[in-house]
């Protein structure tokens, strides 16, 4: 038997698993590419303009620091500065969960086993996800390759911007298939290879930023790559460097492969650490547990928030000078943030978003009730002398925790970058806080309305909870540019909090809000205390819906015996 | 070690009255009844599917039922749920553990969650069932994640255990010291639920045994009452040919040369070994039937459940 026996099956099993996920985020990234590319041709359509803002760009370390190198003055330069890196970051993070959902997490789950014991070679699942991976970059590459032109970017521009998004995320596949050959763990795969895009990221922004004899770091960097090879720039591409992510992706595959061919199922490098023998102190009741099972996901949400609003914060000084060569964005910037002011707008914006992120977090947050319920987790905690309500309360306490940390992080870091640039850290830092905490009320509406449809509807609580975070972005973001009628801007609950910094602050909605919130999280915890515990099919509500829509096929069948309550 | 239980030995703990549940247009319980005295090994029987882990769940107050009257030591298992879970400790059927923790400290989350472990007992059990309790849990096999839950369970003194499917995954040699727990919490007077479809184990350990079929309980009662309700299986050489195809208590009668296998009523037996004897025996076996006979019958195709074993 070869190595490599049974690839086909296994690599059509991939597809048949992905054939939602994988078309859906690869015209995501594409999408994006092209309408950033669209937006730009609208904002800044004079090329005097853009190199007034390439000038001033190009001074701010911030801006390089997040974006990279601006390599010409051209609308495709723009675009390959602003999406490049980025847009490259989102193919090798789409790449590594591909890569490491088809290889360890399969093998973590007892199924490779199965797998394995049929007629499959070692080789295979690897192969199979490394032609999944394959497959995603090159219909981005593709895709971009064909969407560009359309929008009469010149070809040859379009087509170096578009390789060297798709090679970027070939060199990570090599790097997450090393970390599915090393981990014994799909989270510790997928954390070896996204730290490694870390790593990649801050060497690229060192070299971007640092002083000139450290600009070979960039080099170091597959991320420094995309911008190496200097798509649209204007002194021409540089077609070589897209040789260096497809030598780097050969050696490290055949690491992996190297390594799969020789180790146990489901063996590692890295060895799975014992833990303690006895629980600390601090597990002790349904809130020491809550807190432990969610502490992990709530530090990376408080780096990454660390991270961006401090760079952002430090963006906004020289805000003014590159908004103000487009009216466009001017004008947008000055809706979406209700300021008079260019920077307390975009300032203003900034904390909007601060919230929006809180809001996903919170929401993540208290769907981990739903994530315990279905996982039969829920039933040894309430087998206890532990009461519904506690146990709800335990989740939504992290919730309501980590959006409060969520929000004084975002406001302390906006306020460090922004003020250590313009010098008035004093003023700023209490500015920007104020103005995180300003938002804190939508946050928590948004969180409570998961809360009531865990307790009401637990079956569609994930989708529609989602569904509401989603509605309320897109008003926020969306309905002020659009000039929405003022009853759809209302929906969201952010519309009711105060723009600040700058804006004036009104007691009478924030108690609403308050009350309202309050409200939706009785409702919603006195809905947890009469419903069953457990994972059961759509609420009576949803199977209504279905039946008047599907016309109710199964209505002459008489009762059925049986366990699965999958059924309406 | 001194017992803890409060209810008097031959009391009721556990009684449930025509529960009904429904989900959807399945049912899963249809009128079930079920009662389990104070200080008895109790075995509920019955296929995947029949209801047990359901009716499990309401008497913990995680299920509400739909019809019917379940009673938890002397409350109400929906109203009075957290005080009652003090006094009971539960292994559950679908038995998941939180990857990222360790046996140790689910262990004794789990018993702080009750409201107290008596660390005493939680080393000696663990010793007992040689678990390493620094592993985490994700890298536990299926019998030792059913190990951290017995040990949770079985070390927090509890006056009542519910154990659903509780060997499950276990290797022999485990089955072997769990049925030297639950004597031991037996003789502590300790009240034990014992959901299992395993006969064996529940012939070896249960007082009294209730079978359930299609969410009804069909059978119940100690095995010796069982057995005396179901036949009794006969197999005789004989000297002559006998005439037993008449007979209304004789069932399954099959006669090869000289050889006679039968399944005889109790009441009946004396006549039926009475024209034995007449007709000269060589050879005889008269047994009860073992639980797994009892158990099959009741699951026979062709059988009613209300007909079955009589």
């Amino acid at each position: 038997m070869t190595g490599s026996a049974g690839t086909g099956q296994l690599t059509s099993l991939a597809f048949r698993r992905d054939r939602v996920m994988l078309p859906a985020c690869v015209c995501g990234i594409v999408a994006v590419l092209a309408i950033t590319a669209r937006d730009l041709k609208v904002l800044y359509p004079a090329p005097a303009r853009r190199l007034a803002v390439a000038t001033s760009a190009g001074e701010n370390p911030a801006l390089r620091f997040l974006l990279g190198r601006l390599n010409g003055t051209s609308v495709g330069a723009f675009l390959a500065a602003r999406w490049g890196v980025w847009g490259a970051a989102a193919a090798v993070l789409l790449t590594i969960f591909i890569v490491v959902r088809h290889t360890r997490a399969d093998e973590e789950a007892g199924r490779l086993e199965l797998v394995g014991s049929a007629a499959v070679g070692r080789q295979a699942p690897l192969i199979a996800a490394l032609l999944a991976a394959v497959t995603a970059n090159v219909a981005i590459a593709l895709l971009t390759c064909l969407w560009l032109p359309a929008l009469k970017l010149p070809l040859a521009g379009s087509a170096a911007l578009a390789l060297s998004i798709g090679g970027c995320g070939l060199a990570f596949a090599g790097v997450a298939a090393v970390g599915a050959q090393l981990a014994t763990t799909a989270r510790g795969a997928r954390g070896i290879a996204i730290a490694a895009l870390g790593a990649a990221f801050v060497l690229r922004a060192v070299g971007d930023t640092g002083p000139a004899d450290l600009s070979w770091v960039s080099w170091a960097s597959p991320l420094g790559w995309v911008e190496s090879t200097r798509a649209f720039g204007s002194s021409g591409e540089r077609w070589w460097v897209l040789a260096l992510p497809l030598a780097a992706s050969a050696v490290l595959v055949a690491a992996a492969f190297a390594r799969a061919a020789g180790r146990d199922h489901s063996g590692g490098l890295l060895p799975a650490r014992p833990g303690r023998p006895a629980a600390s102190g601090l597990l002790r009741g349904p809130f020491g547990l809550a807190w432990r099972l969610q502490w992990g996901p709530l530090a990376a949400w408080v780096a990454g928030c660390v991270f961006a609003f401090a760079a952002c914060g430090a963006a906004a000084k020289a805000i003014g000078s590159i908004l103000g060569a487009s009216p466009a964005l001017r004008q947008y910037l000055l809706r979406v943030g209700y300021q008079a002011t260019l920077s307390d707008a975009y300032l203003s914006a900034l904390m909007l978003l601060a919230g929006l992120a809180a809001a996903v977090y919170a929401t993540s947050a208290v769907l981990r009730l739903r994530t315990e319920e279905t996982g039969n987790l829920a039933e040894p905690v309430l087998a206890t002398a532990t009461g519904r309500i506690r146990w709800g309360l335990s989740h939504i306490s992290v919730a309501v925790g980590g959006a409060c940390l969520l929000l004084a992080t975002a406001g302390l870091s906006a306020g460090l970058g922004y003020g250590i640039l313009s010098g008035s850290v004093s003023t700023q830092v209490p500015r920007l806080l104020g103005a995180a905490a300003a938002r804190l009320p939508a946050t928590m509406a948004l969180a409570a309305v998961a809360v009531l449809l865990f307790g009401l509807l637990p079956w569609e609580s994930t989708g529609l909870a989602w569904s509401a975070v989603a509605l309320a972005g897109v008003i926020t973001v969306f309905g002020p540019p659009l000039q929405w009628p003022a009853w759809t801007m209302d929906i969201s609950p952010f519309t009711q909090t105060p723009k600040l910094p700058g804006g004036t602050v009104a007691a009478e909605p924030l108690l609403w809000l308050c009350g309202i919130t309050l409200a939706l999280v009785v409702a919603g915890l006195a809905g947890l205390r009469h419903r069953d515990i457990g994972d059961f099919g759509p609420s009576r509500l949803s199977c209504l819906v279905r039946d008047s829509v599907a016309g109710d096929p199964h209505q002459s069948n008489g009762p059925v015996h049986g366990s699965a309550p999958e059924q309406c | 070690m001194k017992p803890r239980a409060q209810t008097p030995s031959g009391d009721v703990v556990l009684r449930a009255v025509g529960l009904t549940k429904r989900f959807g247009r399945v049912v899963a319980l249809d009128g079930l009844d079920l009662e389990v005295r104070a200080g008895e090994v109790h075995a509920f029987l019955g296929p995947n599917g029949a209801g047990k882990t359901t009716t499990i769940r309401i008497l913990l107050g995680l299920l509400k039922a739909d019809a019917g009257k379940a009673t938890l030591l002397g409350g109400d298992p929906w109203r009075d749920a957290v005080e009652l879970h003090r006094r009971l400790a539960y292994v559950p059927g679908d038995l998941t553990l939180w990857p990222s923790l360790t046996g140790g400290e689910i262990i004794d989350l789990l018993g702080r969650l009750r409201g107290g472990i008596d660390a005493q007992r939680r080393r000696a059990l663990t010793e007992r069932f040689g678990l390493d309790t620094s592993t985490k849990a994700r890298a536990y096999s299926r019998g030792n994640r059913q190990k951290v839950a017995l040990i949770a369970a079985l070390a927090s003194r509890a006056e009542l255990l519910l154990l659903d499917e509780p060997t499950a995954g276990l290797d022999p040699l485990m089955e072997a010291t769990f049925r030297d727990c639950v004597n031991d919490e037996r003789h502590d007077g300790r009240t034990i639920l014992l959901s299992s479809h395993i006969l064996a184990e529940a012939e070896a350990l249960a007082d009294r045994v209730t079978i359930i079929r299609d969410g009804r309980a069909v059978e119940t009662g100690t095995l010796a009452e069982m057995r005396h309700l179901a036949t009794i299986s006969v197999e005789a050489e004989l000297a002559a040919p006998v005439a037993l195809s008449g007979m209304a208590a004789v069932h399954e009668l099959t006669v090869t040369g000289t050889v006679v296998r039968c399944h005889v009523d109790h009441a009946a037996l004396d006549e039926v070994l009475g024209r034995m004897h007449q007709a000269g025996i060589r050879s005889l076996t008269c047994r009860p039937p073992t639980l797994e006979e009892l158990f099959l019958r009741h699951y026979s195709p062709g059988r009613s459940a209300a007909g079955a074993g009589r």
